[in-house]
């Protein structure tokens, strides 16, 4: 009975508290997703990108979302546009939740000048509508899903920066943060070991909702034209070519569905964790 | 403000000036490159001769006097092209924003007072739908079980395909053929108006209505409705006339944060409609590689932003006396 005081083990290893209802069901969602996007490879029902069945046909017990316009299996190429899109996601939020921490944290540490100089910058990113600043850099530096990334990642770390500012500055004014600036650790280990950690929880919460909105932005690039280009399996790119085929509505039916499924799980998933931490969004 | 104003200026010089190779090819164009009188005009006009610091001069000087370049594609000046297509986007925005913010108000106020029960659950959902709902897909599937399916609709476009568009006073058609008394017009350009709006005001439903709800759920716990209750009124008096006025405070503020939403989905929801809107301009022009165009809409869309930026902390100072006073 002499850890009385200390937490009971089993209620901080089990299951955590937000991990319930429809988020679980996110979690699982996002599971087998990343799951089928690494193994598909090696149980793929048909190649995605040749002509395996007649031209258009229905959903049917072989092909259970029927074939485009050149006889491709169109769940086929559903299944593999989570090779795309979600790796493209996934390196799109972790290049900008580094950034923005780097950023985030510099600026509210610091404070003065650079504070002011990269905030400023910030604010005139966020100035702009996402997708049309992504649309123009991806222009300018020429379609493809490399420079979309690129784009992506441009506009989307200042949200980053902008939230760990904020909470950098709350928790820099704590007096555990004082008494160890006046006993002489080094400012860049208070920052990382006293600082960071007490900070960057909303930054994480916002990243998970944020990935479906990136798997959404990537996929209405393709569907522009600037993403992925259509022989290519990507889902907004199919439903390009599933708006040529429009009387054949099953062709952009599933990749439609595939980012439907995925940007719901990681909503659900987010809600979740927002409502559980207690964390408000970037609005 | 005038800062911001400057800084997405600026931001738009330097993404014009990211594509790799010669700046003028995305002035000029690549079929243009050959012809020596366009090249040395072009170069006059935008200091292409010069160094880039006196390039950008030339691009904000140009830039005043409301010259933006002209479009590869339609061959007319990029401003005159944005003032041409700009009513089409804000009518199919306005109605939008109106019926998602009225649905989403309605939908946060059910969801609030059945709080974890089946209605907060259905509420909740078809407000996460509409923030995961690729708006392209959405206007396709409803595209073809409305107008090719059964017909109920008509298809893309701001009108009949056979129709005359009524001459230009608003630019909203819509008004346009109410001015000239033509209510077959009216209609015709009403029920066009509805897919696309759809698609587009469900992505604000789910904005609008997790914000009332929560900030309803706020409200309930202060004392003024508790007294409220306790006086005996009706569950309905004490949510409409007292707690929802106050809850709607905050939805004013989120009208920015929605614009910008808006201005992402008529993006893609005019593309699949075929609306000849702001939004459509810049995907045919970000397919094209036309530049100065790509560069107008975005100017003109980080604008677009500020001035409701602006417009909403305005509404909001008239809206909420605490914040006139101090």
């Amino acid at each position: 009975m002499t850890d009385v005081i200390s937490p009971p083990r089993r209620l901080r290893r089990g299951r955590p508290e937000w991990l319930r209802g429809p988020a679980l069901i996110g979690v699982v969602v996002i599971a087998v997703w990343v799951l089928v996007a690494l193994t598909v490879p090696l149980w793929s029902p048909y190649d995605p990108l040749a002509g395996v069945a007649p031209r258009l046909q229905g959903p049917n017990w072989h092909h259970l979302m029927g074939t485009d316009q050149l006889g491709r299996d169109v769940f086929t190429r559903m299944l593999w546009g989570s090779r795309t899109s979600l790796p493209v996601a996934f390196v799109v939020i972790v290049s900008s939740v580094i950034i923005g921490t780097v950023v985030g944290a510099v600026a509210g540490y610091r404070g003065g000048w650079i504070d002011a100089v990269l905030m400023r910058f910030v604010d005139i990113t966020m100035a702009f509508p996402p997708i049309l600043l992504a649309m123009a850099i991806t222009a300018s530096l020429g379609p493809g899903v490399r420079n979309a990334l690129i784009a992506m990642v441009l506009v989307w770390w200042p949200i980053y920066a902008r939230l760990l500012r904020a909470q950098v500055i709350a928790v820099k004014q704590r007096e555990y943060v004082e008494s160890a600036e006046a006993i002489g650790v080094k400012r860049f280990t208070i920052l990382r070991r006293y600082i960071l950690p007490m900070a960057y929880t909303p930054v994480l919460v916002n990243a998970t909702m944020d990935f479906g909105q990136v798997v959404l932005l990537t996929a209405s690039l393709s569907f522009i034209g600037l993403g992925a280009r259509p022989p290519s399996p990507e889902w907004g790119a199919m439903i390009t070519e599933g708006a040529t085929q429009f009387y054949s509505w099953w062709i952009a039916t599933a990749p439609g569905l595939a980012i439907l499924l995925v940007v719901l799980a990681f909503n659900y998933v987010g809600d979740a964790l927002r409502d559980s931490f207690d964390v408000k969004g970037v609005v | 403000m005038p800062f911001l104003l400057f800084g997405i200026a600026s931001v738009v010089f330097l993404v014009s000036r990211m594509t790799p190779g010669d700046p003028l090819v995305t002035i000029v164009g690549e079929r243009n490159l050959n012809n020596p009188d366009i090249v040395a005009a072009a170069k006059a006009k935008w200091g292409l001769d010069q160094s880039v610091l006196q390039q950008y001069f030339a691009f904000m000087k140009n830039l005043v006097k409301g010259n933006l370049g002209t479009s590869f594609t339609t061959r007319q000046p990029v401003m005159h092209d944005l003032w041409q297509r700009l009513p089409a986007t804000l009518e199919l925005t306005m109605c939008a924003l109106v019926g998602g913010v009225s649905v989403g108000i309605v939908l946060g106020v059910l969801a609030a007072r059945h709080r974890n029960k089946f209605i907060d659950h259905i509420a909740r959902f078809f407000a996460l739908i509409g923030s995961s709902l690729p708006a392209f897909w959405a206007g396709l599937l409803l595209l073809y079980v409305f107008y090719a399916r059964f017909g109920w609709l008509p298809g893309p476009g701001r009108i009949d395909p056979r129709g005359i568009a009524p001459n230009r006073v608003t630019g909203f058609y819509t008004v346009d053929s109410l001015l000239q008394g033509d209510f077959g017009l009216f209609k015709d350009s009403v029920m066009h108006l509805i897919l696309p709006a759809t698609v587009l005001g469900w992505g604000v439903v789910g904005i609008v209505s997790r914000l009332v709800r929560a900030s309803l759920l706020d409200e309930f716990s202060i004392d003024y409705v508790r007294v409220a209750r306790a006086m005996g009124l009706r569950e309905r008096t004490v949510v409409n006339t007292h707690a929802l006025r106050n809850a709607l405070l905050p939805t004013i503020t989120i009208v920015a944060f929605t614009f910008a939403f808006l201005l992402t989905g008529a993006v893609l929801t005019e593309t699949v409609f075929s609306w000849p809107g702001v939004g459509s301009y810049a995907v045919d022009a970000s397919r094209n590689l036309d530049y100065p165009a790509i560069i107008g809409v975005t100017l003109l869309g980080g604008t677009a932003f500020l001035l409701t930026n602006l417009f909403s902390d305005i509404a909001y100072a008239f809206a909420d006396p605490r914040i006139r006073l101090s």
